[in-house]
């Protein structure tokens, strides 16, 4: 396809709804350049003052856990119980623990 | 089994559809069958191309708003429209699909938009008819699509909705002003009503019996209600707000039914509905040429850009 149909790179938008809040994925554009990403996201995700702060990075630099190693990926963390509270036996009477 | 689904592996045909009744949204990297990919490509691009396409019947009226109130409403509405069309186009791509594909697709006369923008919008009124009767028709599509079983389209769903209301209100806004105001302009907009309703009526598409993907998509619960559904909740909605107005839907049959609870209507003029969907609506072949023009008068923008960030790209390097 020639130069002229380029829609440009596409650019993964992520918002902070508001200070201390966690970055959460909008969306996407596309942009030629990274001024140019931040803007379009601007136009485009925050017509409303749904944030406070934004990135945004190049969709094809996001690395990511692809959907058929997931179960095998995350498996480490299912048989570590002792993780979590509920785990421990704690005697009645006990307080504030 | 559906012809369209022969060549899936039936073990993981049976996983998808256990997520799907699981309420599991599906994401992009996700297994899906082909048939379910190429319904949300053909869907949700047409639903894209719908809202820009869409900006074209009203811009037309941004140099001849009556007021400078109602030029910066009508300015924030079809930027909205614009916003809409690109929340689509970035699930859309999801699918693996570019948008300069899905944008050539379009060119080419291969994937189809809301035939109703095919209307002119004649007079002011007809900005407050559409309004308050194309947006409020594609709310109540788009609020049923916000349980959308792909991920990306549920989410922009969501997003689009949040906005669509403003859009309603300042068109049902344009109608109370209109029908409260001089009898000439009355008239004007029981005009602008009598010309919008059939062709808001034809936006939920067919008929449930002759929607040929339609049992599929809501086997895949990627339309979570059917046509006939959708548009019975639309004309229960909104014609007391015709009433409100002191104006009369263009259609004698259409009463209150105690027995059902819903309006009964006169059915559609399909002939009109599929003349518009192939191409010869009023305005067909000057919305596509608009876009095809706009498109390509922008390709210098577009090269000009490429060098410009190549440019800058070297300099952060450096």
């Amino acid at each position: 396809m020639g130069n002229t149909e380029n829609q440009g790179p596409l650019w993964e938008v992520f918002i902070q709804t508001k200070p201390g809040a966690p970055y959460k994925h909008a969306g996407a554009v596309h942009a030629y350049d990274k001024e140019m990403a931040i803007e379009n996201a601007r136009d485009t995700y925050t017509r409303r003052h749904e944030g406070t702060a934004m990135w945004v990075v190049k969709s094809e630099d996001i690395v990511a856990v692809q959907p058929e190693d997931a179960d095998a990926f995350f498996d480490p963390s299912d048989d570590k119980i002792y993780r979590h509270p509920t785990f421990y036996e704690i005697p009645d009477g006990v307080k504030h623990i | 089994m559906d012809d369209k689904l022969k060549n899936e592996d039936p073990e993981l045909l049976k996983e998808f559809q256990a997520k799907i009744d699981a309420e599991v949204k599906i994401e992009p990297k996700d297994y899906m069958p082909e048939a379910y990919r190429q319904h949300l490509i053909r869907q949700i691009s047409q639903h894209a191309h719908s809202e820009v396409v869409g900006m074209q019947p009203e811009g037309n009226w941004i140099t001849r708003c009556p007021s400078i109130r109602a030029k910066k409403i009508l300015m924030a509405k079809i930027q909205d429209e614009g916003g809409h069309g690109l929340y689509l186009y970035s699930a859309a791509e999801t699918l693996g699909v570019t948008r300069d594909q899905y944008i050539k697709w379009l060119h080419d006369g291969k994937a189809k938009y809301a035939s109703v923008f095919n209307y002119s919008a004649l007079n002011w009124a007809d900005i407050g008819a559409i309004g308050w009767l194309v947006d409020g028709a594609a709310i109540v599509n788009q609020v049923s699509l916000q349980r959308t079983s792909y991920g990306p389209y549920s989410r922009a769903m969501v997003k689009i909705c949040k906005e669509e209301s403003f859009h309603q209100r300042q068109g049902y806004e344009i109608m109370v002003h209109m029908a409260q105001g001089t009898a000439e302009q009355k008239e004007m907009a029981q005009d602008a009503l009598n010309r919008w309703w059939y062709p808001s009526l034809m936006m939920f598409g067919p008929h449930d019996g002759e929607s040929p993907r339609s049992s599929l998509a809501m086997q895949w619960k990627i339309k979570r209600e059917t046509n006939d559904e959708l548009r019975q909740k639309f004309i229960d909605k909104t014609v007391p707000q015709a009433e409100f107005l002191g104006l009369t839907v263009p259609d004698e049959n259409c009463k209150f039914n105690e027995a059902t609870g819903h309006y009964d209507w006169t059915d559609i003029d399909w002939d009109e509905f599929w003349a518009s969907i192939k191409g010869y609506g009023p305005n067909n072949k000057r919305r596509m040429k608009h876009h095809q023009k706009v498109h390509a008068e922008g390709a210098w923008v577009r090269e000009a850009s490429i060098a410009y960030g190549k440019k800058k790209e070297k300099k952060e390097v450096a």
